[in-house]
């Protein structure tokens, strides 16, 4: 049997000490320190003075950061009065167009929230035009994200995290539409719920699992409230902290210019620039929220009355950023199989739940597909100009351009009386455009952007138009150049060209090899050094030089 | 009667005044009959119309009418006229009313519903050709004040009335009855300012794409409602800029322009301000 060993009695374990008094070096450092030694403030604030780059576009991201703390805080307060609940009561409150309406519970308090509850239609309001910012910042944070190539090695999951933060925030957007139970929100449940009948086989069975039984029945309005208020909010929570902590991680990109490179960033600190910056935007973002509030009615229950499945009305449209799928169905003609008794949808479905899936998904794997088509592994942390990736600028107009013209056909009924065209004629256009139209917005983006990048050239070789016309001796004129700075002839020079993979029948296969050449080609060739220098020496020899090849007609020579 | 004959009746009655006398009471008697009589007759468009009314309506319809629905009234279907015997009085004031009848030109207008043009006649005018139309057959007549106006309704009917309104009219008019488009250019218009008699009108002959809605499915008191409630709940205070009132569709446009544009103007100023500590 072990037996404890013996203890010198005059081992230094054995003497009682007590720990030295830290002395703090000034008053204000006390409790910094208290927090310091319980939660480890020192290493938690370790990237305060992270520095970041300073650009406008950097900013749209925020805006949608700034909407979602916008609708935290207002929808707190609208959770205090609305009733979740399908219940049939009859109306007594003060608005009078409504008296004695059987309506639901849930929408009788919404009138109630709007006409009874001082200050209640004002954060109403606010909340729902924060919604619409909210999802339209997302949007326009994603497409600056995806012009300048910000989502590229190592910001791919950042950017699958974006697009899942992004499609959450739709079915989040659709659900607190849907809660008020009016007569339009009411439609668009009907419509979802076509959508999820038209899934072949399983249809039927995923409704009534959804609806708790037959349209609308009395559980949707419930189950839709605790996916608006917990359900989606905490995955949005999660995945914003997550995107956020990434964008850390990854530090921010920035745009090319001297002294920017692959490894450094120029930019202020966080604290306290950022903070200050950042902190007012949000102020901003707040006020502009609360003006629209104010100033701009939006979704004016009390007009649309309560939800009946048996009534209608024109102008039934989803809120913005549903308005590609309602537009995909409205103009998507009659295809549908009836087999065994069965039926197939594919004119709900295809449209519907196929180009839902369709939009994630490609937003989904591009920088995957991008980064195959290109053979690209490096890091990147510098942004592209757009035109510098003619291809990806034209690929991104272009969806740009199937998803208006889907918008668009989900207002076909409000562009027909608004122009005075027939309905069936803008119809029958969408049918049409959704294919074309991207295609010719991405032959013409392609242009535009070979065009900028030969001004490009232009401008490092022969520098800027001064739009002084200088006549010379003989009588020829010309416009005198002023040569740009080496900072900006860098900036304009310092792009990646990209080249074709060559197919090797390994790694390389055909149809990578075409896809590859497709990306690469027509792309204007960067400027030599000595192309540069050559231009250098010509700009020396001045004006005169000029005005002289102007005069003899000399087209031998590059200006 | 007994005084006169007491007092001798052959003594008055050769009377020297009795002749004179006589002449002027039965001139007041004519008199007064005819003053009692004669408006009557001449008012008598509210009422039974008449045969000169009738007549005056007939000469209007050969000028203004007839070239397309024929000389008595029977349609000419290569015109794509519809026969006129049994629409009644209704049906034409409200075409004539507001301007869709007669058309300026059939060819284009037939699209277009035959709407924006100016009514050019007047109101007797109207009458007559509602008259000389309601006498050819059947059909409903123009309406009486009382069959239309939304007066001293309480405001549980003109709640009800919004009820029948979304269930019967919001489908093409718009929950507020601001209109909405039609298959093949056609379009339900906004009924926001429209005329009660005009509605009712409307409702009772189902003019061009719109059904008819008989008393016999929504009575009068019903209308009477539903105009109510159009005319309330376009008139109820928005709360602030209504946007063009088309729901959703002008609200995102409105969030992208006002919002994102404005939000995006501050995004650049705050990035064009240094670091100025």
């Amino acid at each position: 049997m072990a037996k404890p060993a013996d203890i010198n009695p005059s081992s230094p374990a054995m003497e009682v000490r007590t720990p030295p008094k830290q002395e703090s070096p000034n008053k204000l450092a006390g409790p910094a320190t208290w927090v310091d030694e319980r939660i480890g403030l020192a290493k938690l604030l370790g990237n305060i003075r992270k520095v970041f780059p300073d650009h406008w576009s950097f900013l749209l991201g925020e805006i949608a950061l700034y909407s979602f703390v916008i609708l935290l805080l207002t929808g707190v307060f609208l959770t205090i009065w609305f009733k979740p609940s399908m219940t049939e009561v009859e109306y007594t409150g003060t608005y009078e167009l409504m008296r004695g309406i059987p309506m639901s519970e849930a929408f009788a308090s919404t009138l109630n929230l709007s006409f009874d509850i001082r200050g209640g239609l004002l954060v109403r309001q606010i909340h729902h035009w924060a919604a619409m910012l909210f999802v339209a910042a997302m949007t326009a944070h994603m497409l600056r994200v995806f012009f300048t190539g910000a989502f590229r090695k190592p910001r791919e999951l950042n950017w699958i995290i974006g697009v899942g933060l992004f499609s959450m925030a739709l079915v989040e957007g659709f659900a607190g539409y849907s809660l008020p139970d009016d007569l339009l929100s009411g439609t668009g449940l009907r419509f979802v719920d076509g959508l999820v009948r038209s899934i072949p086989l399983i249809g039927t069975w995923v409704e009534f699992f959804a609806f708790g039984g037959e349209f609308p029945g009395s559980l949707i309005i419930p189950r839709l409230y605790m996916v608006h208020i917990l359900l989606i909010p905490g995955l949005l929570l999660g995945l914003i902290s997550a995107h956020m902590a990434l964008l850390i991680y990854h530090k921010h990109t920035q745009w090319p210019g001297p002294g920017r490179t692959q490894r450094n960033i120029q930019g202020y600190p966080f604290f306290p620039i950022y903070v200050a910056k950042a902190g007012g935007f949000f102020f901003i973002v707040f006020a502009v929220a609360i003006l629209m509030g104010a100033f701009m009615q939006i979704n004016p229950v009390w007009i649309f009355g309560p939800y009946n499945p048996a009534q209608v009305t024109a102008g039934s449209q989803p809120d913005w950023y549903m308005g590609f799928v309602e537009g995909a169905i409205r103009i998507t003609p009659n295809w549908e199989w009836h087999l065994w008794g069965t039926t197939w949808s594919w004119n709900i479905f295809l449209p519907g739940v196929g180009l839902m899936g369709l939009l994630f998904t490609a937003l989904a794997v591009y920088p995957f597909i991008e980064a195959w088509i290109t053979g690209d592994t490096s890091e990147h942390h510098l942004l592209d100009r757009p035109r510098n990736a003619p291809v990806r600028t034209g690929l991104g107009v272009a969806g740009m351009a199937a998803y208006g013209m889907f918008w668009l056909a989900g207002g076909n009924d409000i562009l027909a009386t608004q122009f005075h065209v027939s309905l069936n004629a803008v119809t029958y256009f969408m049918r049409v455009a959704v294919f074309v139209v991207p295609v010719l917005a991405f032959i013409v983006t392609k242009r535009i952007c070979l065009s900028l990048q030969r001004s490009d050239v232009e401008r490092v070789l022969h520098g800027s138009e001064t739009g002084v016309i200088v006549r010379s001796p003989d009588g020829g004129y010309s416009e005198a150049h002023r040569p740009i700075s080496p900072g900006e002839a860098y900036s304009l020079t310092r792009h990646p060209q990209p080249e074709a993979l060559v197919p090797n029948g390994k790694q390389v296969g055909r149809l990578r090899g075409r896809l590859s050449r497709w990306y690469a080609q027509g792309q204007v060739p960067k400027p030599t050094a000595a192309q540069i220098a050559a231009a250098a020496d010509h700009a020396a020899v001045g004006t005169e030089h000029d005005a002289a090849a102007l005069d003899s007609g000399d087209s031998g020579e590059t200006h | 009667m007994r005084f006169l004959a007491s007092a001798g009746r052959q003594s008055l009655r050769r009377h020297k005044a009795a002749r004179p006398v006589l002449l002027a009471l039965s001139l007041f008697l004519v008199g007064a009959v005819y003053a009692a009589v004669a408006p009557a007759t001449t008012s008598s468009a509210e009422g039974a119309p008449n045969e000169q009314l009738i007549a005056q309506g007939k000469d209007l319809f050969a000028v203004n009418c007839a070239s397309c629905h024929g000389l008595n009234a029977e349609g000419l279907a290569q015109q794509g006229a519809p026969a006129l015997t049994n629409v009644g009085g209704a049906a034409v004031d409200f075409q004539v009313r507001t301007g869709r009848m007669p058309m300026g030109n059939p060819y284009t207008q037939a699209q277009g519903q035959g709407q924006g043009k100016q009514n050019t006649f007047s109101d007797d005018e109207i009458n007559a050709l509602a008259a000389y139309v309601a006498s050819l057959g059947t059909g409903p007549d123009v309406p009486t004040e009382d069959q239309y106006s939304p007066d001293g309704l309480s405001a549980e009917d003109v709640a009800r009335g919004g009820d029948l309104f979304r269930t019967n009219c919001s489908a093409c008019h718009n929950f507020k009855g601001a209109g909405g488009a039609l298959p093949n250019g056609y379009v339900a218009p906004s009924i926001e300012n429209t005329d009660p008699a005009q509605i009712w009108e409307a409702l009772r002959t189902g003019p061009g794409q719109m059904p008819v809605f008989a008393s016999g499915a929504i009575p009068d008191e019903d209308v009477k409602k539903m105009i109510a409630y159009v005319e309330q709940v376009n008139a109820t205070p928005s709360a602030g800029l209504t946007l063009g009132g088309l729901g959703p569709v002008s609200e995102g446009f409105w969030a992208w322009v006002a919002g994102i544009g404005s939000l995006v103007l501050a995004a650049i100023w705050i990035a064009t301000r240094g670091a100025r500590a």
